[in-house]
């Protein structure tokens, strides 16, 4: 399954470079062109078969959120800054992979016995964290690890019951989804596929993906937040893990064109695909980044959801991930010039 | 100039869903204009091509307004709500809001929210359409809303919603019919998703290419009691801006509408404001730069269903506007 083999790669923002091999492999000799641009991101494209063709970009993040090395103790811990959003509350007693050659290590915490009444009721800051890779000193330390070191979380892929867990489905899920679109039959308009480097740091990789692009749409595919869990308080789950892909109508960053969200919605309702429409006003997805670029593109993000997103393990369906694959496979089939027209 | 004023006002548009306001606003420049584009993201485009010799310009009035997005709906048909642009929680309470499909609803407070010392979050209000179960509530997640809140004149002071910015785009439409002739090629831009990311203005801008560019937004005031201190005041003039949060003036893009201004005598106060930004924000920075300045609308109550602005500096910003763009 492409999901695991993604899922396990090693790959923090600005060091995709494991990811984006897994995708070459997979993709080489199945698309029309091929090629990687100045900051790393994975360009393919497929012709449109269409006469009518529009151009639509299409992108996934290959980035994961991670850390980086910024230090060393005396006693040889490794000081770490996180890459991305990473929420210090899961990290103490996780399992990381240091560097690319994927070294392990373990996020340090004092032990129980040692604390002082009410000490484990607050929350160290990371800045306060280290990687222990068992190094004897300071000299093993850099040796091992030296500054600017990237580390991820160290998890295995595994099946539990209708959903996986794993590390990185935000966005590997993305990734895969999108090499199943590109392997499909011919498609009906041309598919400029991106998988973008940077988006956990400022959606950097799509803003000039969309730019050499110059697209007449764009969907940025993802993994998105799911919070269903009971709460004390009825609040608004951002989706709902197995209710089906989520659509954005806006977020933090963008708000989707209208001709897309109903597209989308149209056709979900057309073939009884599950949808939901993500909760409005969180988050932020490559769309954000690509919406204004150049003259403006009409842009809309679909995402599978995923529990414990930006942590050391995620969880999703996938049945979801299958149905985001046929909605985006179906919507494409149905997208005309009067999608996007504005009057 | 006041029926379109209030016709602008009380139209629905907030950011990202400005169908009908951009058909109110084509409706009104239709006639004005030698040609008309929608751009990709929904901005409307008039261009007006002069004689010939002159710059090209582009002229942005935002025609989105803030409003609010149903984010959740419960079992018993309430809906939480989402902010489409700066809306602050503490005049949303009482406020009445519309959906595009004609559903009006009220806001409502928690009542048993946590610290009721502090002001409340947009998270402790909720909309009240009057339904009683999720499946009978009219109103879908994702369905966008505006503030209710009818238009009214008093002396020289008028009152409305939306203001902010439909009194540029009134500006612009009037700047508009009275511009007889002009050297320059003008694009009157009225620019789209201005209140959540400017990104309305800033890919109009990349399209139109110009040489210089004027935002036509409203501005705050320091004239009222216990406001913080800022030199401009209601009916003293439009206000030329020298910096705002995000931009400083291009000095000669200032000094064009400052002696305009001073050529036909009319009253106009310089303007710095420190909380806040408009479209030149973004078009100053539009490919490999755009001189851009702005003429502002002095307006009390920003951001609340009740924005007041003075008919005399609306008046002003058209004559000076007409007087910059007739010449050289």
């Amino acid at each position: 399954m492409m999901l695991k083999e993604l899922s396990e790669a090693f790959g923090p923002s600005g060091n995709e470079k494991a990811v984006r091999t897994i995708l070459r492999q997979a993709l080489e000799g199945q698309v029309d062109r091929m090629w990687v641009d100045a900051l790393g991101n994975l360009h393919t494209e497929r012709q449109g078969k269409s006469r009518n063709r529009l151009r639509v970009l299409l992108t996934a993040h290959m980035d994961e959120v991670g850390f980086m090395v910024i230090g060393h103790d005396d006693s040889g811990g490794l000081r770490i800054r996180p890459i991305g959003g990473i929420d210090p509350r899961v990290l103490p007693g996780a399992i990381v992979w240091v560097g690319p050659d994927r070294v392990p290590g373990v996020i340090g915490a004092k032990p129980i016995h040692l604390q002082e009444r009410g000490e484990g009721e607050k929350v160290d800051p990371i800045r306060q964290l280290v990687i222990d890779i068992g190094a004897k000193n300071k000299e093993k330390a850099q040796e091992a690890a030296p500054v600017g070191t990237t580390a991820v979380f160290a998890t295995r892929f595994r099946e539990l019951g209708p959903t996986v867990i794993g590390k990185a489905f935000d966005d590997r899920v993305g990734c895969a989804i999108l090499a199943a679109l590109l392997l499909g039959e011919p498609p009906r308009h041309t598919l400029h596929a991106v998988f973008t480097v940077q988006e956990e740091v400022g959606l950097r990789g799509a803003r000039v993906a969309a730019y050499r692009s110059e697209p007449d749409c764009a969907v940025a595919l993802e993994g998105t937040i799911a919070d269903d869990l009971p709460k004390e308080k009825d609040a608004s789950p951002t989706t709902e893990l197995g209710q089906g892909p989520a659509i954005t109508v806006m977020d933090r960053t963008f708000i989707a064109h209208r001709g897309l969200v109903q597209l989308l919605t149209h056709t979900a309702e057309e073939l009884g695909i599950p949808y939901q429409i993500k909760q409005p006003g969180i988050g932020g997805t490559d769309a954000g980044a690509m919406h204004r670029v150049r003259q403006g593109v009409p842009s809309a993000a679909v995402a599978v959801p995923c529990r414990y997103i930006h942590g050391p393990v995620g969880m999703l369906n996938l049945a979801d991930f299958e149905n985001c694959s046929r909605l985006m496979h179906e919507s494409l089939a149905r997208l005309t010039v009067r999608t996007l027209r504005r009057e | 100039m006041r029926e379109t004023i209030q016709r602008l006002t009380e139209t629905f548009g907030p950011s990202g869903f400005e169908e009908r306001i951009r058909a109110v606003i084509r409706d009104e420049v239709e006639d004005l204009a030698d040609e008309l584009q929608v751009t990709p993201l929904g901005s409307l485009v008039a261009i007006r091509r002069g004689s010939g010799g002159g710059q090209r310009i582009m002229m942005a009035a935002h025609m989105d307004e803030i409003g609010v997005m149903a984010s959740y709906i419960d079992e018993k048909g309430f809906i939480r709500l989402a902010p489409l642009g700066g809306v602050y929680s503490i005049t949303c309470i009482g406020s009445r809001v519309l959906f595009e499909n004609g559903t009006m609803g009220v806001i409502g407070l928690d009542e048993k929210r946590q610290d009721k010392k502090q002001i409340p979050s947009l998270s402790e209000l909720y909309i009240d359409v009057g339904a009683t179960s999720k499946e009978d509530c009219p109103v879908r997640v994702g369905d966008a809303a505006v503030f209710v809140r009818t238009f009214f004149a008093q002396g020289r002071r008028l009152v409305a919603k939306a203001m902010d910015n439909r009194i540029g785009c009134a500006v612009l439409i009037e700047t508009m019919r009275r511009l007889q002739k002009t050297p320059h090629e003008i694009h009157f831009v009225f620019t789209a998703q201005e209140e959540t990311n400017l990104s309305g203005a800033q890919t109009a801008a990349y399209g139109i290419d110009p040489d210089l560019a004027i935002a036509v937004d409203v501005t705050g005031t320091g004239d009222r009691p216990e406001s913080r201190p800022m030199a401009v005041q209601l009916g003293q003039g439009p206000a030329i801006k020298v910096q705002d949060a995000l931009m400083i003036a291009h000095p000669l893009v200032r000094e064009w509408l400052v002696a305009a201004a001073e050529r036909i005598n009319v009253p106009y106060q310089m303007e710095v404001m420190e909380g806040g930004t408009t479209d030149a924000a973004v078009t100053q920075l539009v490919r490999a730069g755009v001189p851009s300045g702005c003429l502002s609308i002095p307006c009390r109550y920003v951001h609340s269903p009740s924005e007041m602005v003075d008919e005399e500096d609306v008046e002003g910003a058209v004559r000076v506007l007409v007087e910059a763009l007739s010449t050289r």
